[in-house]
């Protein structure tokens, strides 16, 4: 017990020099990139008076490197400061966002395993037939097309053309925003009320999303967990398990597959930040009201500190999801000690 | 006659005019005109070529043959487990006179592990590296008996465990924690724990390392007696095979080229490959420089040919072994060395005459 707490604390402490090269990087390369929060606020035919004292007042006149001296001390007590478009804190708009990019995310995950580990079992067991050939058609077909193309094409038939699904935001007009005022987490929320009304109507509206930002990814896994099912299939185990007269389900689930999930589980700790990335186009395709959104919306703004908010969020999001892979692989293989 | 030799009627019953041997024993394996193909790009790979073979109660036979000879193949057969793309295109498994080949997905699962128990080649890699040794009994346990409770089977497997020399804290243990001998002791724990009449052995000590090799054949004869066991031991180490196996079968090109009692293949070796095989065998008490190997390489087993399959390697090769394939044929009367076979083979597969399929002996016979 107390080495695994040992290793959590050394994990979250690794976190820390991790999240300073990726800001100082970040710092840097927003205030490399043309354009200033100064002049997308005020325009480009503000008097130069005007101009130098909003510079002055947002500390911009600054030499680069006391800006960035400024903004380590702000992090060190826990600060990420103020906008600079906008009179809020920073950490505001994040966390008002950031449960709805959670639920996208997990939802996308959900649907590329969902798709992903069946079809590639399958498609490993029925292999070199046309069943095969078609699922790895597929997987490639996923694989290639962009995740907004895929999300406006789902919008045009599912939404326009069939018009089954929502193709816009998180949840109905006719649901009260009062009806989420504890979490955040639509999900949690309307199940924390009991409302089950809405809590169907927010999944209804999570469909589109997370059926386009999980098929994207849900190739890889397909791939993945054929080749690994493939290999597993051949193991000596197998073979052995099977002349002990084991049923065939179980050779297959509890040993082939159990084996062949070990890669895919790694895979899904790397595959994370491609997620989400993809969370980001998704987002704005869909109109959904998450992180992705606001960075993109701040980057047109050029908002440097809450940009700068964001990256750490989504850096801390994805090394708390390396981490629960890191967990997952200790608990199924007892090979790895943590 | 051509090649093929499918030509002796009914395949059930007592083994016909082609057949192996004529013992007087109690079969419990009969394995009938067996021909295993492996479809492949170039063509058709013809593992084993109509094959016939009788296990008796309480024997040890051995089957012995270089790689590739198909000595493997036949043993997975055995359990109809060979390995894709392999298929069985024609023949009988006999287990006590029931075709197994004729049952389907979950009758044969009865077969595998209660009545034929086989262990493997590799045992560093045939348990499951996620399960621990407990889930292994467990599992194996319940697949053919859902209903036997928890506490009994870990009863059952610690006694086996001490019959295998392992303590049995090693039960809540995972593979990975365990050397390879254990391990393959493991792996026989959970053949035996099924209680299977006959053990198939393929290539059990190849992976392993001579002291634990020596170990595994004492350990062998022990359980055997102890489970009253069959034994049919595949392998290419002629060492092993001579200290344990009854008879042995002599496989070349996927088909039984000599077929006699272990005394009599190393004192008296009657077909050409044989007589080989023994001469590669280092012997120390000789004064030889080099060792000593057989010509050539094992045939094509894709482009097949009307000759004799060891006709290209053979040093007493006449005109017709390159016109026609002998026949496996049995001598009439068990052969002379018989009183001395006796001593050491069971009564039922002493009984059982020599063959050999040479024409050299076709003609003295």
């Amino acid at each position: 017990m107390k080495r695994i707490l040992n290793y959590l604390i050394a994990r979250i402490l690794l976190t820390i020099p991790m999240l300073f090269i990726l800001l100082t990087l970040v710092f840097v390369v927003l205030r490399v990139m043309p354009g200033d929060p100064v002049s997308s606020m005020l325009g480009g035919h503000a008097p130069q008076a005007v101009i130098d004292a909003k510079r002055e007042a947002l500390g911009l006149n600054k030499p680069i490197f006391f800006q960035y001296l400024d903004y380590l001390g702000q992090l060190a007590r826990l600060d990420l400061g103020e906008s600079m478009n906008f009179k809020e804190k920073v950490s505001t708009p994040i966390l008002q966002k950031l449960p709805a990019t959670i639920e996208l995310t997990l939802a996308g995950i959900i649907v590329a395993l969902g798709i992903g580990i069946p079809l590639g079992v399958r498609s490993a067991r029925l292999r070199r037939t046309w069943q095969d050939s078609v699922i790895r058609f597929f997987a490639n077909i996923t694989y290639c097309i962009p995740v907004y193309w895929m999300g406006l094409m789902f919008q045009m038939l599912f939404g326009v053309f069939l018009n089954l699904f929502p193709i816009a935001g998180r949840v109905g007009t006719r649901v009260d925003s009062s009806e989420f005022d504890r979490t955040g987490f639509y999900i949690i929320d309307t199940l924390l009320k009991g409302n089950f009304t809405a809590f169907g109507d927010v999944m209804y509206h999570l469909v589109l999303p997370a059926v386009t930002l999980g098929l994207t990814l849900s190739g890889v896994f397909i791939r993945m967990t054929r080749a690994n099912m493939l290999d597993s299939l051949k193991s000596d185990f197998v073979l052995a398990t099977r002349a002990r007269g084991v049923a065939e389900n179980r050779v297959v689930y509890t040993h082939a597959l159990k084996n062949a999930l070990i890669p895919v589980v790694t895979m899904l700790g790397l595959e994370f930040a491609a997620l989400l990335a993809g969370a980001i186009l998704t987002e704005t395709t869909f109109s959904w009201p998450g992180m992705g959104r606001l960075l993109l919306e701040r980057i047109y703004n050029r908002d440097y500190p809450v940009i700068q908010g964001i990256i750490i969020f989504y850096a801390l999001f994805v090394s708390v999801v390396s981490l629960l892979v890191d967990i997952i692989y200790a608990v199924i293989d007892p090979r790895v000690k943590l | 006659m051509p090649a093929t030799m499918t030509a002796t009627g009914g395949s059930a019953g007592p083994p016909s005019g082609d057949g192996a041997v004529a013992g007087t024993g109690e079969v419990l394996l009969g394995v009938r005109n067996l021909s295993i193909h492996y479809p492949i790009a170039i063509g058709t790979v013809r593992a084993v070529t109509d094959l016939s073979l009788d296990v008796y109660r309480g024997e040890v036979l051995g089957v012995v043959g270089e790689s590739g000879c198909g000595k493997s193949t036949l043993g997975l057969s055995i359990l109809n487990l060979q390995k894709s793309p392999g298929r069985i295109v024609s023949g009988e498994i006999l287990v006590n006179g029931h075709d197994i080949l004729a049952l389907g997905p979950e009758d044969i699962r009865a077969v595998r592990g209660p009545k034929i128990g086989m262990i493997f080649q590799n045992p560093l890699t045939s348990l499951d590296p996620l399960m621990s040794i407990k889930d292994h009994f467990i599992e194996t346990m319940r697949a053919h008996d859902p209903k036997i409770r928890k506490g009994q089977i870990i009863a059952r497997a610690e006694a086996m465990l001490e019959d295998l020399g392992i303590e049995k804290r090693r039960l809540s243990e995972y593979p990975f924690q365990l050397s390879g001998g254990m391990r393959q002791r493991i792996m026989i724990g959970l053949t035996l724990i099924l209680d299977p009449e006959l053990l198939l052995a393929d290539e059990p000590t190849t992976a392993l390392d001579v002291i634990v090799e020596a170990g595994f054949t004492e350990l062998l004869a022990k359980l055997k007696r102890k489970y009253n066991l069959t034994v049919v031991l595949v392998s290419h180490n002629l060492g092993l095979v001579a200290e344990i196996a009854d008879r042995i079968a002599v496989m070349y090109a996927g088909r039984i080229v000599e077929l006699a009692t272990a005394l009599e293949i190393f004192q008296d070796p009657r077909h050409p490959y044989t007589r080989g095989l023994m001469d590669c065998v280092p012997n120390i008490l000789l004064d030889r420089k080099e060792l000593v190997a057989m010509p050539g390489s094992p045939p094509d087993l894709v482009n097949e040919s009307p000759c004799c399959p060891f006709a290209p390697r053979c040093p007493k090769v006449f005109a017709r072994c390159l016109a026609e394939t002998p026949r496996l044929l049995a001598d009439a009367a068990p052969a002379g060395a018989a009183p001395a076979a006796a001593a050491s083979a069971p009564a039922a597969s002493a009984a059982a005459p020599r063959a050999v399929a040479c024409f050299l002996h076709e003609r003295t016979n």
